[in-house]
């Protein structure tokens, strides 16, 4: 025990170790305040399409970064200055607005369809899953390709790898985030209970279901570092299940997903470092043992 | 008693395609108004265009002052996703008071006090922390309801509000309906369930693209119209049968089913005198059912 405490003690020397520990804990919370609202309003196929569309934008990213390169090429000023640019422009420039824009058409394609929103979403999701790979495989000059792919997909390393300016980001979405809810609970609440009274008593619904799914779109961004683009449905969803297993109220069944998912990514964390597991699958492990767990306890309550 | 809402002429549809023509009804303050007709003939884009929804092709619709100020409280169809939704009947029921709210984030003590009036009203108060999922079908519409009372005291417009209940808490819950409509509450009831008809002062019956009836009860239950519609209804869910049983006695010959059902309730309707009839008739399908 003590063996280990000295270990995460040195690990946590590394500001690269709490930077991660900070981001994470606050992606977490996040994602588990939107999780309850998309899965009791059946959003939650739209978070995981959104994740796959982050990914195809990631990959475009990076091959726009690369094939830029190539092309400045030259020895004057202008070529080094727009190295520098490339190289010092985070790529959540591109997947942010593909993502938001993704994000708008999902929604408004569930809403009035010619191709209805369960398959608008399949389609959308497999197709920049496709092309993302089909891009990064032609351009990308990188060696390891496959752990490229990997790493965008499961986030195996990106979470410890994040610079100072790309902290401050995320520390700074996720506070948009949470007051964005703060805000406006009552109305996500009315809205996700019941959209057509909300409608009738003059609250303009569809401007808070784009809202919605806009925030839903910044927390996949931000979540990509943590998880990876293939296990972010799961921080959203599995917090806001095993929360509404127990809880009978929409404010207890928030506060407790929140506290589930932070305390889950909080171990998750630990625990990837100590045994040196991958971090994504380890939060998401920990995430579903919780689940099981408040099903029996549901099962138990039930019983008595 | 003040006119609260008129319908002139009004022509409504979506993208240039009428689905009802000829809307021409006024309703005054108080009021029990029970609209019918068949699915597809016009009702729910009624609701809407009434509720300011969706605007009118032609004509117009004139709201008094007080649905001006407040709008209309209503309590829409069940959805799927309600059926597990966890949440407190308190909780729901303050969600009615969001358009007072406006733009402030949280709600007042006023609105507050307001959603545990209403509770009260509707007999809900012990089960402010219980959640919505686990109560009962008519448990589940009071609660509703006081949410709708939430937005505004002075009229209310229900789509359907009996569809999945039992008929005990069907008649229940029509009964907390009149007592509402007796405290001064305009209601606006959509059904296709001919009991509501019992109850209202009023009735438009909408069809085929247009206003087919619009008067008094008792005017419209003289009608062949509403004769033929309660008879119709009546057959569909199996009281007609025993309405042949009855007519065989008193008509005899070979007359086919569904006549033979419409002589029955036609003699219903002269004996027992039209309110009674139609209870009776209603409570006749109870014991069927």
């Amino acid at each position: 025990m003590g063996e280990m405490i000295d270990k995460l003690a040195y690990y946590f020397s590394f500001p690269f170790v709490r930077y991660a520990m900070i981001v994470g804990l606050l992606i977490a919370l996040c994602s588990s305040l939107l999780g309850v609202t998309l899965v009791l309003k059946r959003f939650s196929f739209i978070g995981d399409g959104l994740s796959h569309v982050a990914f195809g934008a990631m990959a475009t990213a990076t091959v726009i970064s690369v094939s830029l390169k190539g092309a400045v090429s030259g020895n004057n000023a202008f070529a080094k200055w727009l190295t520098d640019l490339i190289e010092n422009t985070n790529s959540m420039v591109i997947i942010l607005p593909v993502t938001l824009i993704a994000a708008i058409l999902l929604l408004k394609t569930g809403q009035n369809t010619k191709i209805k929103g369960d398959a608008a979403i399949a389609m959308i999701s497999v197709a920049s899953l496709a092309i993302g790979y089909m891009l990064i495989n032609m351009f990308s000059a990188s060696a390891n390709i496959a752990g490229d792919v990997c790493s965008t997909l499961f986030g195996s390393t990106s979470i410890l790898t994040l610079t100072v300016s790309e902290v401050w980001l995320s520390v700074a979405l996720a506070v948009i985030v949470i007051v964005i809810f703060l805000l406006f609970y009552n109305k996500i609440f009315a809205v996700t209970f019941d959209e057509s009274f909300a409608k009738a008593t003059g609250i303009r619904a569809n401007a808070y279901n784009l809202l919605i799914a806009v925030v839903t779109a910044l927390i996949i961004v931000l979540a990509m570092n943590l998880v990876g683009s293939l296990l972010i449905s799961a921080l959203i969803i599995f917090p806001a299940l095993s929360a509404m297993r127990v809880f009978k109220s929409f404010k207890a069944v928030i506060i407790c997903s929140a506290v589930i998912s932070v305390i889950c990514a909080g171990f998750g964390l630990i625990a990837s470092i100590l045994f040196s597991t991958p971090v994504g699958s380890t939060i998401v492990t920990a995430d579903m043992i919780v689940f099981f767990l408040f099903c029996i306890i549901s099962k138990c309550l039930r019983r008595s | 008693m003040s006119e609260q809402l008129i319908c002139r002429n009004v022509t409504l549809g979506y993208e240039g395609n009428a689905v009802t023509e000829g809307m021409d009804f006024t309703l005054d303050a108080g009021d029990y108004l029970c609209i019918l007709g068949e699915n597809g003939s016009g009702k729910s884009t009624l609701i809407r265009a009434l509720l300011g929804l969706i605007p009118v092709m032609s004509g117009e619709i004139i709201r008094g002052e007080d649905i001006r100020a407040e709008g209309i409280g209503y309590l829409p169809q069940q959805t799927v996703v309600q059926r597990d939704f966890p949440a407190s009947v308190r909780e729901i029921v303050r969600s009615g008071c969001l358009a007072k709210s406006g733009k402030r984030p949280f709600y007042s003590k006023a609105e507050k006090a307001l959603a545990e009036e209403n509770m009260e009203r509707m007999g809900i108060t012990h089960l402010a922390k219980r959640c919505y999922r686990e109560l009962s079908g008519g448990q589940q519409q009071r609660v509703l309801l006081a949410r709708a009372l939430c937005s505004t005291g002075k009229i209310l417009l229900l789509d359907e509000p009996v569809t999945g209940l039992d008929p005990k808490a069907q008649t229940e819950l029509y009964e907390l309906i009149r007592e509402l409509n007796d405290s001064g509450v305009t209601i606006i009831m959509v059904s296709h369930d001919v009991s509501a008809v019992s109850y209202a002062g009023k009735i438009l019956h909408i069809g085929n693209g247009k206003q087919l009836f619009f008067g008094s009860r008792e005017d419209y239950l003289s009608s062949k119209l509403g004769q033929s519609f309660i008879i119709t209804e009546r057959g569909d869910t199996g009281a007609g049968n025993e309405g042949a049983e009855t007519s065989s006695k008193s008509a005899p010959g070979e007359l086919s089913k569904g006549k033979k059902a419409a002589i029955a309730a036609g003699t219903g309707l002269l004996v027992l005198g039209t309110q009674q009839a139609i209870h009776h008739y209603v409570k006749r399908g109870e014991r069927n059912g």
